[in-house]
Order: structure tokens, then C-alpha cells, then sequence
């Protein structure tokens, strides 16, 4: 397996190997999803629209609805105008969702589609609408691409109507439907009135019923999504993929914002409920303290089997953030962090937990990929690894256990239905991970070390 | 109303007149009907069609074993074609690199787009040349590739001349042609071009055979190279699951092109044809009895005693040792009905071993098929091209000095055609179906939605796309595409293993879970009165 990975570590500047992020548009579809009623549209060749949806679909083992403006050659030279115009009827004739959210392509954006004008002059039935965001593959990553359908939205809908709808508006960030449940049960318990966005629980972990709904319950409603401006706070989580929307809803309409970090791990969980704490006035309930405490128990239980262990940890920033802080909190050495995602914010955040927590010798670097990560490990090799799907190609090569988190997990089932943020999230983690090594311990331990307690 | 006009009824008048030319429900008739295909989708309508990239790189190219395929573009669609069709491979005599696991992209940024990627992709192949060392380079363009005008051909010659390597770029971007199938004809062109005819690896039997539009998917091509290997027919290339640059180089030297998947690859067979005078056998390895018939009509066209008795040997003991298995799976499903939505060959090839196991397909449809995949070839005259067809070259090839060589006269040929040997020609998926059966081209996810609707079937075959939606109404789904990470479903262990996942997928126990018992129940229980 990769037996063609060297170990020497040779710059590159243009070859990338083993992408450890992808393009825009998947993100802007992904978020649009999280939209009740919604059908994201894809303004490019049939094939982005088919690629997206079909790892979206392999990821949440559920149907990912989305269509496509089918650019041919004609439409590359002339211009996109007459497909999504015909587009936009086909979708409401024919798939009658309340809102048809547009992201472009690499293809339109070369092109210079001018979707602002487009959309303007389209016939959208009464009660409908349509908006639409710039999602060049060519910039960033899918990372970019999900806050970029966030903002699109928020541009074409938000509003404010000069009284308080009291409530606060959460920014979960590209979290799975389980984590989505997790937030808003711990937002429940401390009483705060929430309104999430995007909000794909309900809509890619929709119940099993026997009958087929284009657009289940779930997703976050255009009226809540109008009424983001009328919002008292906003506590957006993931300081990479949070910053921008939650600056424009602050300069739009002057909502105040929280920037947390994705809240996986016992401090980044504190954060979020002290935070909530703040918006609610209402005292942390005993449920969640003991939720915490249980976390904190089995950190202390199982604490000899992880410190100082080294691991690897890979995937979107705000994710990997969140799961270096866990592992820190764990004991262990983060020995390498990265994200494919170029967001120099990325390494300044890891190195700030690296002082943190003292610990030395350890790389966080975004903008890298897979192979490299593969090549460090070949020469300082770790104890396990944290990431997507696509790791295991590295944790097969080398022997090292293996946990799944992040974006995409593509071979294993109800991984999303199960949250990574929240205590409860945190305690999901610390049981994978140490399992993980303890298995790891009882395969390779001779025969009279065997042990039936550890 | 039948089915057909079921389907029409939603539609606007302009998607109508588009649409009911790609439907054809079948009628009581010996003739073929004809069927609208390979034009552009509308926009919106949610077709399950994807690229002409993905046709090229992700099913012609990409499983080319030891050739370093870098996708020159931004990051995504390399990304999505790495390792997600189940096109397996393994290191052989002919290479011992595999890039198979590998993605390599020159993953463009804004600055590349705008003052062109040429430079950066020639770095890139600069950085594979000194990490990988490949003896072979393909560069398959993106959407924005053309747009620009980076000249894909002109950086490969430039790297062959400074690494005396092959290398060779594809313009395959996506808007290319309607769908996946322009990429497949792009991908042809450029094997024909440059790599087969370039080798001298005689094959080592009298038997030889290319495998054509093979793909390995599930271990599909190793299932038949198991049989044939048995028979005594030498595999000298799968097409291009688990092939090498290596040995496709000398793929004109076989004695006989067999093709699987019609659609994606018959270019390259009737280019061999007219160039080396290859003759192609349109073959079957899904089915039981498809293996069989393929099996005997290979034995008939070599035409050797010993052969035909060593393949009839063959194909007695293969038999013995499934009858007992596919016995039990048809009695579990005899009577079920099917629907099929693949690519552009595999809606035809299943059937047989549906009907094999008591069932019968009563919707079936492609993503990109042609006129010839629905009709046969004999109406290949008929099409007329279009605008979009007509953006994808076709090459024209002249008989090879040295290496044509005819096997059989025409009116040989010819014999072997009344024999009810398919050689280079194909009958078509419609003529084989009955009377009330709906095909579809191009299908789309509301079609699918509707046909499920009114014909009910008890199993539908298709994509991941619309895997998830059919079995949220209810339906049983499997994707046919990859298996569902299962097969091989080719041959005669595939046809068990498709027998067993078809069961498990219409008989697992959580079907009976799907309604709470407490639908069932009333809500308040009591006695009459009175009763003490």
C-alpha cells in the first residue's frame, strides 16, 4: 500500500499528491442543504453537480438533491444566462423547493458569469426565491465555499425589522446532523432560544418512514434565516470557517458576535456554554456539570494508556483545532497537525496550543497534503491518526490505528449520526481513541504480558 | 395513462417535447423502436449525467495502473475521482509501480488561472518526473483548462522530449460533449494514438484476447481472466481495469478483442479493426448463461477442437459447482421485478442474469448511452450528429503496413453471424425487452421518483445519487455502479454473489422495522361493559 511514497521529503510548489482538502462548490452545496425547502444549484458542467452530490451522499449515506445548469460548449462561449433561466423554471416546475440557492463553478467564474445580473432577471414564481454566491474552485477550499452560500444567503434575505426576535443565532460550521443535535440540546439545557444556520439535521439524517420527501423537516427556515439580523447575538464556532459571515451579519445589521472555536474537547465545550451562559443570564444546569464531569472522570481514568502517545491530525482547520485541544487535554502529543485548507490563522492557532500545553517537536501547517503527511510519518512515525476517510491509506502502510473524523468519512455507517462536539461528544472521542490504542496494545503484546484487566 | 405519459404529465411543454423523445414505453412488436439519445440535458432537471473529465480520467484513464495521471485544474475534481470507482489493481509483471491510490492534481489557483497554468503544470510533471519516476505521463484537463487556452498537447511533447518518456494531455474539459461519454471517446483517441502498436510483446498463445471496457470494478476482469485463464484463452489485456501503459502497448498483437462495456470503448475496437485487422466479439460475462454463450462463441471463433472441449469441460465444472447457489437465490427471488439506471452497458448486460434468477426488469435506462446501446449498431447510419457530437474528434485510422492482419475473410465473417456469433457488431438493449417495459435515456431523479410510483418494482438498480432516495420510498436499492463495494458480480462466482446481494437486499430483517408496531395498534385498550 502507497509503496511509491518516499521517505525523503522533496519541496513541492505545483504537484499536489494526496489532497488533504477540495473545491469550493461542495462546501456551498453542503451548506445549502442545510436550508429547509432548499435546492442547491450548481452553475457549471454537469459533472461538478454529480461529483458533489455523490460524496455528500457517501459521507451522510443519505440522498443529496441538487441540480445542474448542464454547461455544454455553446453555453462555455456564450455565456451561462440562458441556462440558468431555464434552470430556475425546470427546478420550480418540476421540483417546487421555496428557494433555489446558485453557487458557480470554476467554469462560470472563468467565464465571468455575472449571476447578480442573471438572477435579477429571472421569473421567480410567488412566494419563491432565489440567491446565489461565488464559489471559484480556484480559491481555497470547500471550507470557503460553505461560508461563502452562508453569506449568500445572508445577503440576499437578511433584514432587520428594528425589534428583537430574542433570540441568538448559532453558526454551528461544517459539523455533521449529530453534532448539529448535540449544540442545540446543550443551547436547549441552558435556555438560550436559538436559531442555527445552516442547519443540516433532519435533512441528511432523515428518519426511514417508507416514503421518499424531497425536502424532509429540518433545515433551517427562510423566515429564521430573514430574521438573522433581528437576532440578539451570535455565537459562530469554528474561527476559520465563522469569522466572515459572522463579521457580515455584524456590519449588516450590527448583530454582535462570538467567535468560538468548534466546541470538541472539555475547554472549547466550556467556552460554548459560558458563552451561552452570557446570552441566557441562566445558570449552567447540574445536567451539563455532571455530563462534564463524567468527561473529565474518564480523561483521568484512562489517562495512562494516552499520555504522551503521539498522534496525527488531519482535515478541515476548525475540526482539527478542536481536536488538537482534545487530545492536549488527553495528554497527548499532537505530533503533527495539518490542513489542506491554505488559512495561515490555521497555524497560528495549533502553535498557540502547542505553548499552551508546552509540548515541542510537534509541525501544524496548512496548505499540505496527505503524501507529505505520509512522508513525515515514514520518518518520525506517531501513535494514531485522526482524520478522514482517505488517511487510512497512510494508517494501512504503516500500521498505526486509525479514528475517523472530519470531512468526508466515506466506510463507516451512523458516523454522523453521532456528535464529536458537546461533552458527550468529547467522551464518543476519548473512548474511540483509547480503545484504539488499547487494541493496538493487545495485538502486539507477547503472549505472557496478555492481560484480562487494563 | 400509461406509464410514459405519466411521467410527461408534469412537464412544462418545452421539457415535454425534449423529454418524451428520450422515453419509449415498449409495444407488441418484432422491431426495434427508436429512442432519442446522447443530446444535451436540460438544465434543472437533476440528470444523473456527470463529465466529460470523469469519462476520461475517472473511467478510461484513471485506472491505468503505472501512468501518473495528473489532473491539471483546481483541486476538486481530481479529489473526486481518486479512489471512489472501485477500479482495482495490483502491481504485475509489466509495472511494478500502481498509481491507482495515488491522486495528483496541479491544483490551480486564481494566479494560474489568470496568466495561464502551463508553467505550473510543467513544474508539476518536473516534481513527478523526480519523486515517481513514471514511465508515463497523462494530463487530464478541466473545465477552465480549455478556457485559458493552456496547451495540454504541446507541455506532453515538451516532457517527452526532456524525459524520453510517453506523455500525453487530454482536453477532455468538462462542458465537452453531453456527458461522460465524450471523455470515454477523448480517452480512445489518445490510447490509440500513442500507445497501442508502440510495443512488441508477442502473446505466448494462439488463444489471445484484450478484454475491452473492463474496468475491474469489484475484481470484475480477474473473475473472467479466472475462466478464460482455465480455458486456455490468454488475457493479454483488461481494458482498462488493472491495465498497464506497459501492456496496452502491445495490445495489437492479440488475436481477438472481446468488448464488454460497448459504449465506452467500441471506438478503440473498431479502430483496431480497420487498423490491424482485429475482429471484436461483443461479449457477456453477467449471467450464467451470457458466460456460457460467451464462452462458446470465443471457442467457435479460434475455431480449435481442443479448445471447444477444453471450454465445454470448463464450463460443466463451473456449473456443478454453483447450481446448487444460484438454485436457492432463484428460489428466494423468482418473480420479483427489477429496475436498472446505469451508465451505458450494464441496464442490457444484467438483465439476462436477472431473468436467470426468475426476475424481470421492467424499467431501464442509461446515464449516456448512444442510439446503438438502445437499438444496435445496425442504426449507427441513422444518427445524425449534432453540434455537440461533432466537438469531440473522431480519428479515422488507415490498415497498418506491418501489423494488419485479417483472421477471417467477409464472407467468413459473415457465416460466423449466421452461426449467432456477435462478431463486430451488437444487437442492442430495447429488441430484448417486453411489451410495457419503459426505457429511458438521460434519466432524471423525478422520472425516477415517478417510475418507481407506477411500476413498482421490488429491487432498483442505479447510482449512489439516487441509491438513498428509492430506498427512503421503500424500495430495496443496490448501486450498480460500484456494487455497493461487494462483487464481483461477473462470471460464474460473480453471478452467486450478485444472487446473495440481491437476496440480503430484499430480505434483510430490518425491512419488517420500517413502521412502529403502534401504527398498527389502537391507542386505547379497554373491555365492554358490563362483562363482570
Amino acid at each position: 500500500m502507497m509503496d511509491l511514497t518516499p521517505k525523503e521529503v522533496k519541496e513541492r510548489s505545483a504537484l499536489r499528491v494526496n489532497p488533504c482538502k477540495t473545491c469550493q462548490p461542495v462546501g456551498a452545496m453542503f451548506a445549502a442543504l442545510g436550508v429547509h425547502g432548499c435546492m442547491p444549484h450548481s452553475h457549471g458542467s454537469q459533472g461538478c453537480c454529480s461529483y458533489h452530490r455523490t460524496v455528500l451522499s457517501r459521507h451522510f449515506k443519505e440522498p443529496a438533491v441538487a441540480s445542474s445548469s448542464s454547461f455544454t460548449e455553446g453555453a462555455s462561449v456564450f455565456g451561462g444566462r440562458s441556462n440558468i433561466t431555464t434552470a430556475a423554471k425546470n427546478i420550480f416546475d418540476i421540483y417546487n423547493p421555496d428557494v433555489i440557492a446558485v453557487h458557480t463553478t470554476c467554469l462560470s467564474e472563468t467565464i465571468g458569469d455575472d449571476l447578480a445580473s442573471y438572477l435579477m432577471d429571472i421569473d421567480v414564481p410567488q412566494g419563491k426565491v432565489m440567491v446565489h454566491c461565488n464559489t471559484p474552485s480556484y480559491v481555497g477550499s470547500h471550507i470557503n465555499g460553505f461560508y461563502n452560500m452562508m453569506m449568500g444567503f445572508m445577503n440576499y434575505l437578511t433584514k432587520k425589522s428594528g425589534t428583537s426576535n430574542e433570540k441568538t443565532a448559532v453558526f454551528p460550521g461544517w459539523v455533521n446532523p449529530g453534532d448539529i443535535r448535540e449544540l442545540k440540546r446543550i443551547a436547549s439545557l441552558m435556555n438560550v432560544d436559538t436559531t442555527f444556520f445552516p442547519d443540516q439535521s433532519g435533512v441528511l439524517d432523515a428518519p426511514m418512514t417508507g416514503k421518499y420527501v424531497m425536502y424532509p423537516e429540518g433545515g433551517t427556515t427562510l423566515d429564521e434565516i430573514k430574521g438573522l439580523g433581528d437576532c440578539e447575538g451570535l455565537i459562530a464556532l469554528g474561527e476559520i470557517i465563522g469569522i466572515e459571515p459572522a463579521e457580515l451579519l455584524k456590519k449588516k445589521w450590527k448583530v454582535p458576535y462570538a467567535l468560538l472555536p468548534m466546541p470538541i474537547g472539555v475547554t472549547y465545550t466550556d467556552l460554548y456554554i459560558s458563552e451561552l451562559r452570557k446570552q441566557s443570564k441562566t445558570e449552567v444546569p447540574g445536567e451539563l456539570e455532571k455530563e462534564r464531569g463524567r468527561l473529565v472522570d474518564l480523561l483521568l481514568d484512562s489517562h495512562q494508556y494516552t499520555y504522551q502517545k503521539k498522534v496525527a491530525i488531519f482535515g478541515d482547520p476548525d475540526v482539527v483545532i478542536g481536536l488538537t485541544s482534545l487530545v492536549l487535554e488527553m495528554g497527548m502529543i499532537p505530533k503533527y497537525v495539518i490542513t489542506g485548507t491554505p488559512k495561515e490563522e490555521f497555524t497560528r492557532k495549533i502553535n498557540a496550543l502547542f505553548d499552551k500545553y508546552g509540548v515541542s517537536d510537534c509541525v501544524a501547517k496548512a496548505n499540505k497534503d496527505l503524501f507529505e503527511l505520509h512522508q513525515w510519518i515514514k520518518n518520525e512515525t506517531v501513535d494514531i491518526m485522526i482524520g478522514s476517510t482517505y488517511g487510512k491509506q497512510i494508517a494501512r502502510a504503516e500500521d498505526i490505528p486509525f479514528i475517523r473524523a472530519g470531512f468526508p468519512v466515506l466506510d463507516r455507517y451512523g458516523h454522523p449520526l453521532l456528535p464529536i462536539v458537546g461533552y458527550i461528544g468529547a467522551i464518543r472521542l476519548v473512548e474511540q481513541i483509547t480503545n484504539a490504542l488499547l487494541d493496538r496494545f493487545d495485538r502486539d503484546v507477547s503472549d505472557e504480558n496478555f492481560e484480562i484487566v487494563l | 395513462m400509461t406509464d410514459k405519459e405519466k411521467l410527461l404529465e408534469k412537464y412544462s411543454a418545452k421539457v415535454y417535447k425534449n423529454r418524451k423523445e428520450h422515453i419509449v414505453q415498449l409495444e407488441e412488436t418484432c422491431e426495434t423502436q427508436s429512442i432519442a439519445a446522447n443530446t444535451r440535458a436540460i438544465p434543472g432537471v437533476m440528470t444523473a449525467r456527470g463529465c466529460c473529465y470523469a469519462g476520461c480520467k475517472g473511467v478510461v484513464v484513471g485506472p491505468l495502473k503505472d501512468v501518473c495521471v495528473i489532473t491539471h485544474g483546481p483541486i476538486g475534481c481530481g479529489f473526486y475521482s481518486w479512489g471512489t470507482r472501485r477500479n482495482k489493481a495490483k502491481p504485475d509483471e509489466h509495472t511494478d509501480k500502481n498509481f491507482v491510490p495515488y491522486c495528483f492534481s496541479t491544483d490551480m489557483q486564481e494566479p494560474d488561472i489568470v496568466f495561464g497554468g502551463e508553467k505550473k503544470l510543467e513544474k508539476a510533471i518536473d516534481e513527478a518526473m523526480e519523486i515517481f519516476d513514471p514511465k508515463c505521463i497523462m494530463i487530464c484537463s478541466t473545465c477552465p483548462i480549455g478556457l485559458i487556452g493552456d496547451d495540454v498537447q504541446a507541455v506532453a511533447r515538451r516532457a517527452e522530449e526532456k524525459y524520453g518518456i510517453k506523455a500525453i494531455g487530454y482536453s477532455c474539459e468538462g462542458y465537452k460533449g453531453v456527458s461522460q461519454s465524450g471523455g470515454h471517446h477523448i480517452a480512445n483517441n489518445g490510447i490509440m494514438r500513442y500507445v497501442i502498436g508502440t510495443g512488441d510483446e508477442a502473446p505466448k498463445t494462439k488463444f489471445s484476447v484484450n478484454i475491452l471496457g473492463e474496468y475491474n470494478i469489484g475484481g470484475d476482469g480477474w473473475e473472467e481472466e479466472r475462466i478464460l485463464k482455465r480455458c486456455g484463452i490468454e488475457v493479454l489485456n483488461l481494458f482498462t481495469g488493472d491495465a498497464s501503459f506497459e501492456s496496452l502497448k502491445s495490445a495489437h498483437l492479440a488475436h481477438l478483442n472481446l468488448v464488454m462495456c460497448h459504449r465506452s470503448i467500441n471506438y478503440i475496437a473498431e479502430m483496431m479493426k480497420t487498423k490491424y485487422g482485429i475482429d471484436w466479439l461483443k461479449v457477456n460475462f453477467i449471467g450464467v448463461g451470457a458466460t456460457c454463450k460467451t464462452l462458446r462463441e470465443i471457442a467457435k471463433y479460434f475455431d480449435d477442437p481442443d479448445l471447444t472441449d477444453r471450454v465445454e469441460a470448463v464450463i460443466a465444472d463451473e456449473l456443478s459447482l454453483i447450481a446448487e447457489d444460484m438454485e436457492y437465490y432463484k428460489s428466494r427471488l423468482s418473480g420479483k421485478t427489477a429496475g436498472i439506471f446505469s451508465g451505458g452497458s450494464r441496464s442490457h448486460h444484467y438483465q439476462v442474469l436477472l431473468k436467470e434468477l426468475g426476475m424481470e426488469t421492467v424499467i431501464a435506462g442509461y446515464e449516456f448511452a448512444h442510439r446503438d446501446d438502445y437499438e444496435g449498431r445496425d442504426i449507427i447510419p441513422q444518427i445524425k450528429e449534432d453540434a455537440d457530437n461533432k466537438n469531440i474528434e473522431s480519428i479515422k485510422v488507415e490498415p497498418d503496413e506491418a501489423f494488419y492482419h485479417q483472421t477471417y475473410s467477409k464472407e467468413q465473417i459473415a457465416q460466423f453471424k449466421e452461426m449467432g456469433v456477435e462478431i463486430d457488431s451488437y444487437g442492442g438493449m430495447i429488441p430484448e425487452m417486453n411489451a410495457g417495459d419503459v426505457v429511458v435515456d438521460d434519466y432524471n431523479h423525478f422520472e425516477t421518483d415517478a417510475l418507481l410510483d407506477s411500476k413498482k418494482p421490488d429491487i432498483f438498480l442505479s447510482g449512489i445519487k439516487d441509491k438513498y432516495s428509492i430506498q427512503k420510498a421503500g424500495v430495496s436499492s443496490r448501486q450498480i455502479h460500484s456494487y455497493d463495494y461487494s462483487g464481483p458480480y461477473a462470471g460464474f462466482n460473480g453471478a452467486v454473489n450478485f444472487g446473495r446481494d440481491v437476496t440480503m437486499a430484499l430480505y434483510t430483517n430490518a425491512w419488517s422495522l420500517v413502521i412502529p408496531p403502534w401504527k398498527h395498534e389502537p391507542m386505547l385498550v379497554g373491555r365492554i361493559g358490563g362483562g363482570y
